[in-house]
C-alpha cells in the first residue's frame, strides 16, 4: 500500500440507498472523498455512478420521485438533514456537466452568472473575479478580446473550460465532474485532464468517467461501481494493478462493460 | 400489390403540396374578397368620423376605440395571470394528479365556445357584480376567455427551455425564482409573446363574448364603465340587421388590416428580441 494517500476527509458517504420510484439505483454505497484529491467513479452505463455524483450536491432533488436514505457528510455535516440550505450547498459542491452547457449569453455574462446570483453587482469586483476564473480555467488568453461575444460560438473544449471558469467564480470546495470529456476530442480531453490536476491543488474533485484510462491518468482514488453497488474502492494504482475483486478485474481488463 | 416508393413519393408530394396550396388559396381568396369590397369605403375619413344613422353612413371611429381598449384590458389582466400560473405549474409543482387536472381543465376551457364565456360574463360581471354593459365587463370576459391559451402556450414555451439551463443555474447556487427570472423567462419569451399575440388577435375578432358584456353602444366611451362597440360587433350588426353591406365590408377590411398589423408587429418585435440576444 505504498501509494496510499492520507488527506483529511472532505465528504463521507455511508450506507446510501437511492430509489427512482421503485427502481433502486444505489445500494448501500460507502465512499470517502479526501480533500485536494481526485476521486474517480468508473463502471458500465447505468451502474449508478452519475446518480451517486448527483447525490453529492443534491442535484437529484430536481427529479420527481427520488428517495434517498443513508448519510452524506460534507465537513461532518449531513447534507440531507432537514433545514439544509440546498442553494448554499450547491455553491460549496459545484458541478461540471457532461455536455458543455453555457447559457445563450455572452462569455462574460456566462462566467458572471453565479456571482450575480449571489448578489455581487460591483463592476470592478465582477471584472476581477471573471478574469481570475478564466485564467484559472486556462481560457483567459483565448477569450479576453471577445468577452461580449456569444459563448455558443466557442469551440466545444473552450465551452467546457468556460463552464469550469463559471464554476470557479463561486469558489466551490468540491468540484463534481460528470463525464466532462465525453464530447471532446483527445487533445481537448488532455487539456481538461491537465486542468484537473492543476485544480486539485485548491479543490477537491470527484469525476465520473466512462474512460478507464482517464481514471488511471488523473485520479488518486477510484471507485468501481456495478448495478448500483460500490464493488471496490481503493487508491487508483492498487485498483488498476491489483484489484481485490474478480468483478473489478474483469471490468478493467475489458471482459465486459 | 406493392407500389414502388418512387410513385408513393410522388403521390405524397402532390397531396402535401396540394393541401398547402389549397390552404393558401383559400386564405388569399378571403383576404382579397374582403379587401376588394371594403377598401373603396375604407379611408382616413371612414376611420376617424362618427357613424351616422346607426352606421348606415359615416365612419367607425368609436368602434376603433372599443377595438383597441377591450383587447388591451384583456391582455393587461390575462398576461401576468397566465404567465405566472404557467411558471408556477411548470417550475414550482411536481407532476401530480392535481397538476394534471389543472392542465386538463385549462385545455377544456380553451375549447369552450366564446358565446359561453359571453353568457358567463353577462351573468357574473354585468349582472352580479353590477358592472353593466361596459368596457370593464367586456375586457374581463375576454381575459377569462384567453387565459387558457396564454397559460398553455406559455407552459409549452417554458417546457421548451433546455433542462440543462435549469441544472446549471441550480448548480451555481441560484434559487428557483432566480432561475425563472434570469434563465427561463428570457429564453421562453418568444413563445410567450406568440401566445399573447394570438390572444390579441382572438380578442380583436371576438364578437359573441363582447356583444353580451360590452354591449353595442355607438357613443365614444369616456370611462371603463361605459358600453362600447368593437369593429367585429359593428360588422356583425351592420350585416345582420341589413343596415349597410358597404360599410360592413369597410369595417371588415379595417378589422383584417388591424389583425395583420398586430401579427406583423409581433414578428418584428420577436425578431428584434432574438437578434439582440444572440
Amino acid at each position: 500500500m505504498e501509494s496510499k494517500i492520507f488527506a483529511p476527509l472532505k465528504m463521507e458517504i455511508s450506507n446510501v440507498d437511492l430509489f427512482y420510484g421503485k427502481f433502486q439505483a444505489l445500494k448501500s454505497v460507502n465512499m470517502a472523498v479526501q480533500q485536494n484529491i481526485i476521486t474517480a467513479l468508473i463502471g458500465p452505463s447505468g451502474c449508478g455512478k452519475s446518480t451517486l455524483l448527483r447525490a453529492l450536491n443534491r442535484m437529484n432533488d430536481l427529479i420527481p420521485g427520488v428517495k434517498i436514505t443513508g448519510k452524506i457528510l460534507l465537513d461532518q455535516t449531513d447534507i440531507y438533514k432537514s433545514g439544509m440550505a440546498v442553494t448554499e450547498l450547491r455553491t460549496r459542491v459545484g458541478m461540471v456537466f457532461q455536455r458543455p452547457n453555457p447559457f445563450p449569453l455572452s462569455i462574460y455574462d456566462n462566467v458572471a452568472y453565479g456571482l450575480r446570483v449571489a448578489g455581487i453587482t460591483g463592476k470592478k469586483e465582477l471584472n476581477e473575479i471573471v478574469e481570475k476564473s478564466l485564467v484559472g480555467a486556462w481560457l483567459w488568453d483565448q477569450v479576453k478580446d471577445k468577452l461580449n461575444r456569444s459563448a455558443l460560438d466557442l469551440p466545444l473544449d473552450q465551452q467546457q473550460r468556460l463552464c469550469v471558469a463559471r464554476l470557479l467564480t463561486i469558489q466551490p470546495e468540491v468540484i463534481l465532474m460528470d463525464e466532462p470529456c465525453s464530447s471532446l476530442d483527445p487533445i481537448a480531453t488532455m487539456k481538461i485532464e491537465e486542468l484537473m490536476i492543476e485544480l486539485k491543488k485548491n479543490y477537491t474533485i470527484v469525476i465520473v468517467t466512462h474512460n478507464m484510462q482517464q481514471a488511471s491518468r488523473v485520479s488518486d482514488y477510484t471507485g468501481y461501481m456495478l448495478l448500483g453497488e460500490m464493488i471496490e474502492f481503493n487508491d487508483t494504482k492498487t485498483l488498476f494493478t491489483r484489484p481485490s475483486k474478480q468483478l473489478t478485474e474483469d471490468y478493467i481488463s475489458g471482459k465486459y462493460g | 400489390m406493392r407500389i414502388h416508393p418512387r410513385y408513393t413519393q410522388r403521390g405524397a408530394v402532390v397531396i402535401l403540396g396540394g393541401a398547402t396550396l389549397l390552404t393558401l388559396v383559400i386564405l388569399i381568396f378571403i383576404i382579397v374578397f374582403i379587401l376588394e369590397k371594403g377598401l373603396p369605403v375604407l379611408g382616413w375619413n371612414f376611420l376617424t368620423s362618427n357613424p351616422e344613422d346607426m352606421g348606415r353612413s359615416g365612419g367607425i371611429f368609436p368602434t376603433l376605440i372599443g377595438t383597441i381598449i377591450l383587447p388591451l384590458i384583456a391582455i393587461i389582466i390575462a398576461t401576468p395571470l397566465g404567465v405566472f400560473t404557467s411558471v408556477y405549474l411548470s417550475e414550482y409543482t411536481k407532476e401530480t394528479r392535481a397538476t394534471k387536472i389543472i392542465r386538463f381543465g385549462t385545455d377544456c376551457l380553451a375549447g369552450i365556445p366564446s358565446i359561453i364565456f359571453g353568457l358567463f360574463g353577462y351573468i357574473f360581471f354585468v349582472i352580479t357584480l353590477g358592472m353593466g354593459w361596459s368596457l370593464l365587463a367586456g375586457g374581463l370576459t375576454l381575459a377569462v376567455m384567453i387565459l387558457p391559451t396564454i397559460i398553455r402556450t406559455s407552459e409549452e414555451a417554458i417546457r421548451a427551455v433546455p433542462k440543462s439551463y435549469r441544472e446549471v443555474s441550480f448548480s451555481l447556487g441560484a434559487s428557483s425564482w432566480q432561475t425563472v427570472k434570469k434563465v427561463i423567462l428570457p429564453n421562453a419569451l418568444p413563445g410567450i409573446v406568440t401566445g399573447v399575440m394570438l390572444s390579441i388577435g382572438r380578442s380583436i375578432g371576438e364578437t359573441a363574448a363582447v356583444i353580451f358584456t360590452a354591449g353595442s353602444s355607438l357613443r365614444i366611451p369616456t370611462s371603463l364603465l361605459d358600453s362600447a362597440r368593437t369593429m367585429s360587433v359593428h360588422f356583425y350588426i351592420l350585416a345582420r340587421e341589413g343596415i349597410s353591406a358597404e360599410n360592413a365590408y369597410g369595417t371588415a377590411a379595417a378589422l383584417i388590416i388591424a389583425v395583420l398589423l398586430v401579427n406583423l408587429s409581433a414578428y418584428w418585435l420577436m425578431n428584434r428580441f432574438i437578434s439582440k440576444r444572440s
